[in-house]
């Protein structure tokens, strides 16, 4: 009985949700990947609803299917978003192919600053092209990759004393990726609690984006750079530098010596999932998992640790996660959507985002005092913030991150060649695509 | 001629009275009623193709503003000298035929042994065929969770038949054992499939045939190489065809299983194909792609068609 | 007659035949169990390590697939209610507090609509081309019945290139009138020539007599062929709401929002969390289960449904 009144209540929902989007127009439709922070959001906007009177819908989409349906929505003129919290990578094409609307008028109109946020947030969120005051995105969700690791597996004495041994030096938070590879070694198939678990969960996802999103964090540490910075579009020897393959060898030695078997094809959903179930000592992960760890019942609390992705010979970058809110120029209701921005981009409502379990770009709100010892991981994340570092934001994004898929992954999980070929052939992939756009 | 109704109707009826039976001609009423499917599909499928074709000469991008240029055959050629649509073709290639393989040899074997016509052998069939019936989408994605070394069944499965420690290999994982991993939810799918077909076959031929061997005193070996296969060998070499055909245009199941992963090993030309045109939005690139395998399943399929004519008529 | 015939098979041959049989259909339904075992297990079981075989039965996943849940905190502790539902108190057990329906009975609802709406259009005017066919002298009849096939066998995803793009034109993209239209058309091909073997088969004289008693076409047409005919129209039907329903690469290209059906939609089920399983094999199964139902109903006629027709058991 009861179950058949909520499959009703359901399907009515559904139904009548259907019917509003597209009946009344003082509705508005936010879309978004399906993720913890996105449930947190739906729960602040009740605010905005209660105070404007207007109905919010949310399309939420994972992430692995994201990029792919909503480029695809901007692409065949949809109407489906008036809002959409869009991957910060789209930025460029969104921009230059019209699909958002410039924000700047708008800003100035409103008092609106981008001097409030994080300064990486606001090239990484909201900018194109790249470092020029255009802004068409509020950053949203600051985000960025660090890593948690298992405290209680880590203080236990008996392993600390084997680590020791083995090692010569401590076993704690890794001061270098060097010996974040040791520590993943010495945890790989070791029994523990009457289980075997493994090293370290990272990204290896082939479909979308995974793996590309794991493999900067080593590749930046170890020297790799996007272009020359003197000549935009010159890769020969920065992309393929003596560093960015000695940082995809490190990421392949990664893989093969200190990761769960058949961890082939994952991403943030897999490699929590592995944390979680206790497979693995230390996780790679965007920081919005991090509640979710900390309030997890098996190795929440004192259990788990936070740290920063640690320095590599070239220096200590992050890849930078997060995104900004925009307008989508196909809105019909324009006024709504910049009603929404506008109260989204209060300094109250910011500090209610991250309490709810956003992750606010504000700098008020992560610089207020206290803010870093109040849960035990926003000090990770401050330290991960200050560090970030973005794949392209070009037009052309998608097709450059293909070839950065297929050639990574053929060379770190299925072996393929040498970690110089695999780079050399992202040259000329990459070159290729900027002679097709004109840029070269 | 003296099968069709209206005539025969025609000659039996006085013609005032002909004149109104028939009320409208019948050529009308034939046109009327074929009229709307030909009008739909000439809509739905052959103006796109034309379309298709048009775009394959250019370099149009379905997600700029600029305009397209004409670049004629510059798409066909890029597309034949990449490397990446050859290893994609090979994929293809090793998918179909031990798809086809196993769907064969399991899918007959099955058929022979149900026709046996054991108790109950009706329900068991029912059985063995709902797998191909359902979503692939939805069970390829759910296959991805059997196939998990830790948490999935199919390598504990393994584990409890063979010894092979389950979480020792991954099946989508490995660059070995991807391509297989697509065939086994192929197989397991479809060989109901070529078994229906099999099925009909051994059931179509008479009785008497093999009395009539049995008399000959032919052993049991030849007359099942003499008679049972060649008498179902058009039935198979249907299944074959109708496999094959499904098979070149495979998206939904492995997309899903393996995402066309390990690197590119399990990339068929349709995930290959679905990039190019929906992530990297190089329409005319793609477009040119379509027409390739347009041609390319045309050909193999109408080549294949004859000899499944001659084989018929033997 | 009891005696001896050399095709019947000894019952030693039968015995092992039976076995093997059932021991194939053991295996080949165990993927199929394990979806639906999964569905009522916990999340944790349903990811435990090793695999489960034995678990306490738990309606989590179905709970998870239709609602959205949002994590409790510590302030927000003390201002919840006590669970008023089963549900509410399975999702207040798992730490989180239901915040409002999920999409599933939207993409179920839009798989209905589509589904239902293609089939009819393309048993509607399939049946009148396969009576056409069936019966008149058609101009290049065998070409254009060839033609009509042939639409089945290009790729979908090279298909839906040009579709795209004419859809965007007229915004059909992402709409139920788009998607229908697009089935009708594939199903198409195989209603023809289904309806056309079944439409064959009813002998001519009842035609002729219903002429003769002074019918028009028209009236022969629905009142004596229409009937004949009926289970033939039926069986076609559910062929061709199968393939809509199961149906993934024209929807997960051409739908977004509002006209998404259920397949693109499973494999994105995710949790609070990582992917939840149980709620992904919760919405397999409720999806499943229809068609497993039809695939039942329609076991006389399957052969005839997958081979277009070619094979008439």
């Amino acid at each position: 009985m009861k179950a058949s009144k909520l499959l009703m209540a359901t399907a009515l929902t559904a139904v009548t949700a259907a019917g509003a989007s597209s009946a009344s127009a003082e509705s508005l439709t936010l879309c978004w990947a399906a993720w913890d922070p996105a449930n947190a959001l739906v729960e602040l906007s009740k605010d905005f609803e209660a105070e404007s009177g207007i109905d919010m819908e949310f399309e939420f989409v994972p992430w692995p299917n994201f990029a792919d349906r909503m480029l695809n929505e901007l692409n065949s003129g949809g109407k489906l978003c008036d809002l959409l919290i869009g991957d910060s990578q789209w930025i460029g094409g969104a921009a230059e192919n019209g699909n958002y609307v410039k924000l700047n008028d708008f800003f100035d109109a409103e008092g609106i600053t981008m001097d409030d946020f994080i300064p990486a947030t606001v090239t990484g969120y909201a900018e194109w092209p790249k470092g020029t005051p255009n802004y068409w995105a509020l950053p949203a969700y600051a985000d960025v990759v660090g890593w948690t690791y298992r405290r209680d597996w880590f203080e236990n004495a008996d392993l600390q004393a084997e680590f020791k041994g083995k090692y010569g030096y401590d076993l704690g938070v890794p001061a270098s990726l060097d010996i974040l590879k040791d520590i993943a070694e010495f945890f790989q198939g070791r029994e523990i609690d009457g289980k075997t678990v493994y090293g370290a969960a990272i990204y290896t996802e082939r479909g979308s984006e995974g793996i590309t999103m794991g493999v900067t964090n080593a590749l930046y540490n170890y020297g790799f750079e996007y272009q020359n910075p003197d000549k935009p579009y010159d890769l020969e020897g920065y992309v393929n530098s003596e560093g960015a393959v000695a940082g995809l060898e490190f990421y392949k030695d990664l893989y093969d010596a200190g990761t769960p078997p058949g961890s082939s094809n994952w991403y943030m959903g897999d490699t929590i999932d592995a944390y979680k179930s206790g497979q693995v000592a230390l996780q790679m992960n965007f920081a919005f998992i991090w509640p979710g760890v900390n309030a997890d019942p098996n190795v929440g609390g004192d259990r788990t640790g936070y740290f920063a992705n640690p320095p590599g010979p070239a220096g200590q970058f992050a890849q930078l996660g997060g995104q900004g809110i925009s307008v989508v120029a196909n809105t019909d209701n324009m006024d709504g959507a910049l009603a929404y921005i506008k109260w989204f981009a209060q300094g109250d409502v910011q500090d209610q985002w991250t309490e709810m379990g956003g992750a606010s770009a504000m700098s008020s709100v992560v610089n207020a005092p206290g803010f870093a010892g109040e849960q035990p991981y926003n000090q990770a994340f401050l330290d991960s913030m200050a560090i970030v570092k973005d794949f392209w934001a070009e037009p052309s994004y998608a097709s450059l991150l293909l070839p950065m898929q297929e050639l990574v992954h053929g060379y770190v999980i299925a072996g393929q060649g040498t970690a110089q070929e695999a780079l050399d052939s992202l040259v000329s992939e990459w070159t290729e695509v900027f002679e097709d756009e004109g840029l070269l | 001629m003296s099968g069709n109704p209206i005539d025969r109707v025609a000659e039996a009826t006085p013609p005032t009275f002909a004149s109104r039976v028939r009320g409208l001609s019948d050529r009308t009423i034939a046109w009327l009623f074929v009229g709307p499917s030909i009008v739909l599909l000439l809509a739905v499928n052959i103006f796109p193709l034309i379309w298709t074709i048009n775009l394959s000469f250019t370099n149009f991008k379905a997600n700029r503003l600029r305009d397209a240029e004409y670049i004629w055959f510059q798409n066909y050629q890029r597309i034949l000298t990449d490397t990446g649509t050859w290893e994609s073709m090979q994929a293809t290639a090793h998918f179909l035929f031990w798809t086809i393989f196993f769907q064969v040899l399991i899918g007959f074997a099955l058929a022979y042994l149900i026709n046996k016509k054991f108790k109950g052998n009706d329900m068991w069939t029912t059985i063995i065929v709902l797998p191909m019936m359902l979503s692939p989408a939805v069970v390829g994605n759910f296959w991805t969770f059997l196939y998990q070394p830790q948490i999935g069944l199919f390598n504990y499965v393994v584990e409890f038949l063979t010894g092979i420690e389950a979480s020792s290999f991954s099946m989508i994982g490995s660059v070995n054992l991807a391509p297989w991993s697509i065939v086994i939810v192929d197989t397991w799918m479809w060989t109901p499939f070529v078994m229906l077909i099999c099925l009909a076959g051994l059931r179509s031929i008479p009785d008497s045939i093999y009395e009539a061997a049995e008399c000959d005193r032919a052993s049991k070996w030849r007359q099942f190489w003499t008679l049972t296969i060649p008498m179902v060998l058009p039935f198979l070499m249907l299944a074959v065809l109708f496999r094959g055909i499904e098979n070149f245009k495979m998206f939904d199941l492995v997309v899903q299983l393996t995402g066309g992963g390990p690197g590119s090993i399990t990339t068929l030309t349709s995930i290959d194909l679905k990039r190019e045109a929906f992530e990297k939005w190089r329409t005319g690139y793609a477009s040119a792609y379509a027409v390739i395998l347009f041609v390319t399943v045309f050909g193999l399929a109408s080549i294949y068609v004859k000899a499944l004519n001659k084989v018929k008529e033997r | 007659m009891s005696g001896f015939s050399v095709t019947e098979p000894s019952k030693r041959q039968k015995w092992f035949a039976g076995i093997l049989v059932i021991t194939y259909a053991m295996v080949t339904l165990m993927p199929l169990l394990w979806i639906i075992a999964t569905g009522f297990k916990s999340p944790e079981d349903a990811i435990s390590y090793p695999p489960k075989v034995i678990f306490e039965p738990s309606l989590e996943g179905y709970v998870n697939l239709f609602t959205t849940r949002t994590r409790v905190t510590t302030s927000m502790e003390e201002t919840l209610l006590p669970p008023e539902t089963w549900y509410d108190e399975i999702a207040r057990d798992s730490g989180t507090v239901i915040s409002g329906p999920t999409r599933y009975g939207q993409r179920f609802t839009n798989s209905v609509i589509i589904g239902f709406g293609s089939t009819f259009f393309s048993i509607f005017f399939g049946t009148l081309a396969a009576y056409a066919f069936s019966r008149f002298r058609v101009p290049i009849k065998e070409d254009l019945l060839f033609f009509i096939l042939s639409t089945r066998m290009m790729p979908p995803i090279a298909v839906a290139i040009p579709i795209f793009l004419m859809f965007r034109q007229l915004g059909l993209n992402d709409t139920h009138l788009g998607m229908i239209l697009l089935y009708t058309a594939v199903n198409l091909s195989l209603s023809v020539w289904l309806l056309k073997g079944f439409i064959d088969e009813i002998p001519l004289e009842y035609e002729e007599a219903a002429l003769i008693d002074g019918y028009t076409r028209f009236q022969a047409f629905y009142k004596v062929v229409l009937p004949q005919a009926a289970t033939g129209i039926a069986s076609t039907a559910i062929f061709c709401l199968i393939f809509a329903w199961n149906e993934y690469a024209f929807a997960v290209l051409l739908t977004s929002g509002s006209a998404q059906t259920a397949p693109p939609f499973i494999p994105t089920i995710i949790g609070v969390g990582g992917q939840d399983w149980p709620a992904v094999a919760a919405g397999a199964t409720i999806f499943l289960i229809p068609v497993m139902i039809f695939t039942i109903l329609l076991r006389k006629h399957l052969l005839r449904g997958i081979t277009f027709g070619a094979v008439r058991k």
